[in-house]
């Protein structure tokens, strides 16, 4: 009799098993290098609450696509006024909030207000900046009128930093997140990991995964095994130096794409002797760009000659502009008055682009007779030190964030460059919303800043993701930092 | 005895003072500000002097530091900047990582550290006595991180047996919580091994070379009696200070082992503290550190004095 139970049992089993076996997996382990400090992305500038939340938990009027162009999101459709000032957004409907309560136009009044108000802790508070009034003309229907026209207000508002909150859950968000995406929020453990999980009531198509855990692991030397053993199916910002170790794993993908970081040796323009421009000339002339890539960033980054991706359509290759020449580079300091060179600091942050990418800088340099000492430092003392005191003579940074020629434009930015002729067409281009116009002043820009070399223009930053060879619909490319999950799913 | 525990009492007290002056002192010297590094890159000066006023980081010093000491002494420990959430939540969450983890490890260590040491010293001198402690200086020598590493290839890349790192929490079971727990404290538990068992066997060759030794084996004790009731007992002094050190140190100085296992534990968030500059977990976290440690001290010396009748009567 018990002989005749326990194999019923084990049958029963083994068919369970079975039937399970047959369905494609719907549980995802996702690898990221930072822990969010919180989970509110509309209260901070770090890229880790993005890269748990955004189009995952919350959505914003607009989004940004896979390829960094401007989707609808909770605005279905939108007309903009001839004079480029007023943008009025149709909303979805229907639309819920993971606590229940009805996403409405009042909702979209409340998140922009929110975000543009004198206290506001968005830490991209310029994205608003030119937002005059919003008007709720009725519940599905958002009226968004601007001081001036501003060319890129649609895409300002797919950022995470834009995301539509609800007014009961606002202040809350940072620890439990609600939103209205595919993913609602269901735990933190602190240090190690954030669950979501699919939301039943999603306004629309319904997300392919159960469940989606992003779990912490700081260290590349970690990363490999945990890809290796399995534990975790995705990790989309890959260590690019780590990559050597699991490329020959069949199980695994590994998938470079693009990002929006530009790599810069930043020069402080106003410190001599790089305020002079035959310096940063024999500065950029003395750069062997692929030397660096495959030093700093396994072989992967691509080479740019201005602060553009080379993924931009407005992008121009200005690469060749000062070629690697070591003897034009030794003329300019001559004629500079430096013929027996000189000494200098270079300042290196933290991330492995930098610290390894400035021992070959260092040594590139040495090649024309530049001296500089390398010091390196953590991310609170390089924003300390290098971004809000100025006090450096060279450092080395990739610039994340999107679409952000007009750095170079802000008075009192770090670089210290200034070029009237440069502002002007910032400021052009901040009235432009005609798309070929945009263009044109975009590559007038990327000339610009490559001829009056503010800055060594180094490399793209690649994005290297390893993930799965079964698991479908990861970003391949990183238009903003973000791991949207909404389309992944497992194959067979 | 009285007296003894007073003395030790007065001296905790004091260090636990001077401690919070220099912790406090010396995060005031580092460079880096908090409330630009919660902003980043983008934000004006004046959201970042906002910020600062919010956070309480434009008020004179000596006003901070009572702040934070009279919290402290009202076991308040104030809130982070950056997860803006009660500090002692924060440390909650990590204790039930690292002390379980403290604990193993250091059960493991002694398990293997005082065989080996009573072998070798029984050894002394012997073929067998070089092994072990060929064997110790090898644990000593080998970085731990390595270790770890070979650990994780072998058990989770290649056997299965256990989870490549990370911590599924007690609510997932003790049996999974256990199993992540394992290569990590094994990890850490080896070199300390090898550390524990060199001073166990050190001890007691110096113990075993004194006369009481001769005088129990003279009058014909087995040799096992005199190795366990005679001489370990007189050696246990120095290994009972080097494993209070030890527990100490695998309570907080285990970031290493915490980064390669990406484990929760108390390690790492003082070092993602530091990095984030948010100050009020870092001296917060420092200072139930410095407790700790003291009361493990404490608490060695106590036993010194259970071990030792001679120091219960304050020589």
């Amino acid at each position: 009799m018990k002989i005749w139970k326990t194999a019923l049992c084990a049958a029963a089993l083994a068919l369970a098993t079975g039937t399970a076996a047959l369905a494609a997996r719907t549980d995802l382990v996702v690898g990221v290098v930072l822990e969010p400090p919180h989970l509110d992305p509309t209260a901070g500038a770090a890229a880790a609450i993005d890269e748990v939340l955004y189009a995952n938990v919350f959505e914003g009027l607009t989004r940004i696509g896979p390829n960094g162009e401007v989707l609808p999101d909770l605005a279905e459709s939108w007309t903009v006024s001839d004079d480029g000032k007023v943008y009025t957004f149709k909303l979805r409907t229907g639309v819920k909030f993971h606590d229940g309560s009805d996403f409405g136009a009042d909702d979209v009044k409340f998140s922009l207000d929110r975000a543009r108000a004198e206290n506001s802790e968005n830490a991209q508070k310029g994205l608003f900046a030119a937002i005059d009034a919003v008007e709720v003309v009725d519940p599905a229907t958002v009226k968004v009128t601007l001081k001036h026209p501003q060319g890129s207000f649609l895409y300002n508002m797919g950022w995470g930093d834009a995301v539509i909150v609800s007014p009961k859950s606002a202040a809350t968000n940072k620890e439990k997140p609600i939103g209205t995406g595919p993913f609602k929020f269901q735990n933190w453990a602190k240090g190690a990991s954030i669950t979501l999980v699919k939301s039943d009531a999603y306004w629309g198509e319904p997300a392919f995964l159960d469940k989606a855990e992003f779990r912490i692991i700081p260290d590349a030397a970690a990363a490999v095994p945990a890809m290796l053993s399995g534990d975790v199916q995705a990790f989309p910002f890959f260590p690019p130096d780590a990559v050597a170790q699991i490329k020959d794993d069949q199980n695994l993908k590994v998938v470079v794409g693009s990002t929006e970081g530009e790599t810069i040796l930043a020069m402080n323009n106003k410190k001599p002797p790089f305020d002079q421009l035959k310096v940063r000339q024999a500065v950029s002339y003395a750069l062997d760009r692929q030397a660096i890539i495959d030093g700093a960033s396994g072989g992967l980054g691509v080479p740019i000659g201005s602060h553009m991706p080379p993924s931009n359509k407005a992008y121009v290759d200005l690469t060749g502009r000062y070629p690697h020449d070591v003897e034009k580079a030794k003329e300019l300091l001559k004629e500079a008055g430096l013929e027996n060179g000189f000494k200098t600091t270079l300042k290196l942050p933290p991330p492995p682009y930098a610290r390894d990418g400035g021992e070959i800088i260092a040594s590139q340099l040495r090649e024309v007779g530049i001296d500089a000492e390398i010091i390196p430092v953590e991310w609170a003392q390089w924003l300390d030190q290098v971004f809000t005191k100025k006090d450096y003579d060279l450092t080395i940074v990739s610039h994340t964030e999107p679409n952000d020629i007009d750095i170079y434009s802000r008075p009192d930015y770090y670089f210290n460059y200034q070029n009237p002729e440069f502002n002007k067409v910032i400021d052009e281009l901040n009235l432009t919303s005609d798309e070929a116009k945009r263009t044109e002043l975009l590559q007038q820009a990327q000339k610009i800043l490559a001829d009056d070399a503010p800055v060594g223009f180094l490399f793209e930053l690649p994005k290297v993701g390893v993930w799965d060879a079964k698991l479908e619909g990861m970003w391949q490319n990183a238009p903003i930092q973000a791991n949207d999950l909404t389309k992944v799913k497992w194959l067979d | 005895m009285t007296a003894y525990l007073a003395k030790r009492l007065a001296i905790a007290a004091a260090t636990l003072v001077l401690a919070s002056v220099v912790v406090f002192a010396v995060l005031e010297v580092v460079p880096g500000d908090p409330a630009r590094l919660m902003l980043g890159m983008n934000a004006s000066a004046e959201q970042v002097e906002q910020l600062r006023t919010q956070m309480g980081l434009n008020d004179p010093l000596l006003l901070r530091y009572l702040h934070w000491a009279g919290g402290i002494l009202r076991l308040d420990f104030g809130r982070s900047y950056t997860y803006s959430v009660p500090v002692i939540d924060l440390v909650r969450e990590r204790v039930i990582v690292s002390l379980p983890l403290a604990l193993i490890a250091l059960a493991l260590s002694t398990a293997i550290a005082l065989p080996v040491g009573l072998y070798a010293a029984s050894r002394h001198g012997r073929m067998g006595d070089t092994l072990a402690m060929g064997a110790t200086q090898f644990g000593v020598a080998v970085p731990n991180f390595w270790f770890a590493l070979l650990l994780v290839y072998l058990f989770a890349v290649w056997l299965r047996w256990v989870p490549a790192g990370g911590f599924p929490g007690w609510s997932a079971g003790v049996g999974p919580a256990l199993k992540a727990l394992a290569l990590p404290a094994v990890a850490l538990a080896l070199p300390q091994a090898a550390i524990l068992a060199r001073v166990t066997r050190s001890a007691l060759v110096e113990v075993l070379s004194e006369d009481f030794i001769r005088t129990a084996r003279a009058k014909g004790l087995p040799w096992r009696a005199v190795l366990w009731r005679h001489a370990l007992r007189n050696a246990l002094i120095p290994v009972v200070t080097i494993m209070g050190l030890q527990f100490a140190f695998l309570l907080a100085g285990t970031v290493i082992i915490e980064n390669v296992f990406y484990l929760p534990g108390l390690g790492r968030l003082v070092f993602q503290a530091i990095t984030q500059r948010d100050l009020i977990v870092v001296e917060s976290v420092v200072m139930l550190l410095v407790a700790s440690v003291i009361v493990v001290n404490l608490i060695v010396d106590l036993s010194y004095a259970l071990v030792d009748p001679r120091l219960r009567h304050g020589r």
